[in-house]
């Protein structure tokens, strides 16, 4: 077990370096090409110790309970589902949510890293959309940033005794709002308007994406207290296993 | 124990979800919804006043010489979703039965 655990990690951490290296990218969802060479290695470095430490994470899990995967499997999957709706918006132009929340809640943000990395991944090659230069931009603002908002704000609420499911919406909402937010950041900061520089340059790009994303995020709060709901009554023993409910293992 | 109290809140969730995703289509006709990631690398283009040349273009379009066809994109996000809902209806399923069944087995030894 320790010998394959090992291999295995090599493996990851060679896939992560490749991401780092080679035409960088993670991006959330910043245009394939759209960033110099150079802040996509930068922000492909940025990703790499929270991505390793994701895969020792899930590498330490998978040893200890097999159910444990099969929650993991299933975070994985939800945000497969959740990143590939496309919503109209009140905007008049269509986005898609992250759906990273869930996994931050339940299995902190590391980990989540690994499963958003996956879907990016998913949908820079197959979709076209996304990038594999941007995977590193992208990688932090929707598997990082995002998840650390909403797990900070998940169990910030929760030690301040508020209800369980509020707190999983809030941490889903402002955990998909933040990921738009850091996108807006990334995109600023490479292309400071001519005027003003990078401060009007963000407040366009916020102009754009957070009055569109903020519907989203609603939604996607909801999907993700429906989820939980139905983790709650089903797979009780699961959550606690990983500290969900009750014990307070991260 | 408490599941029957959260069929009510569930299905006024999932209404809501599904309000908030389909009102815009009905109080915005004519919109064209196109994507936000559009309207981003348009706005690149507006703030730094020049069109931006992609030094890099997706490998699924540099194979196939040209975009991906609008169709077989969103057959590539069904594709997505599908494996997505796929795996969640599997284990979700698992652990509904199981829960069926040891509820009985509970029941059967009292």
């Amino acid at each position: 077990m320790p010998q394959t655990q090992k291999k295995r990690f090599a493996l990851f951490t060679v896939l992560c370096l490749a991401f780092a290296f080679v035409p960088s990218a993670n991006a959330m969802h910043i245009m394939e090409g759209y960033l110099p060479p150079a802040i996509c290695v930068v922000w492909g470095a940025v990703c790499l110790p929270f991505l390793v430490l994701g895969v020792r994470n899930i590498n330490r899990k998978a040893g200890e309970q097999h159910q444990t995967l099969l929650m993991l499997a299933l975070c994985g999957a939800f945000v497969f589902v959740i990143s590939s709706l496309k919503i109209p918006s009140v905007t008049g132009s269509c986005s898609h949510m992250t759906g990273t929340g869930l996994s931050a809640i339940l299995f902190g943000p590391a980990v989540t890293s690994v499963l958003g990395l996956i879907v990016l991944v998913f949908q820079a090659i197959l979709l076209a959309h996304g990038g594999l230069t941007t995977l590193g931009a992208n990688c932090f603002s929707m598997a990082i940033a995002g998840p650390l908002a909403a797990y900070g704000l998940y169990r910030a609420l929760q030690a301040a005794k508020v209800d369980r499911k509020v707190s999983v919406f809030l941490a889903a909402f402002f955990g998909d709002l933040f990921t738009y937010c850091v996108t807006s950041v990334q995109l600023a900061v490479t292309y400071p308007a001519a005027e003003g520089g990078v401060a009007a340059s963000l407040v366009k790009f916020m102009g754009v994406f957070a009055p569109t994303q903020l519907p989203l995020a609603v939604v996607e709060g909801i999907l993700t207290v429906v989820i939980v709901i139905g983790l709650e009554t089903y797979a009780a023993r699961e959550l606690k296993e990983i500290g969900y409910l009750g014990g307070n293992e991260t | 124990m408490k599941q029957k109290s959260h069929k009510g809140l569930v299905i006024a969730l999932l209404a809501a979800a599904l309000l908030i995703a389909l009102l815009p289509l009905f109080l915005l006709p004519g919109a064209e919804f196109g994507g936000s990631d559009d309207a981003g690398s348009n706005m690149v283009a507006e703030v730094t006043g020049t069109e931006y040349e992609p030094w890099f273009t997706p490998v699924l379009e540099t194979a196939l010489g040209g975009e991906l066809p609008g169709e077989v994109e969103s057959l590539m996000f069904c594709v997505q979703t599908g494996i997505g809902v796929g795996v969640i209806a599997f284990i979700l399923g698992r652990w509904v039965e199981r829960k069926k069944w040891t509820d009985q087995l509970k029941k059967t030894e009292e």
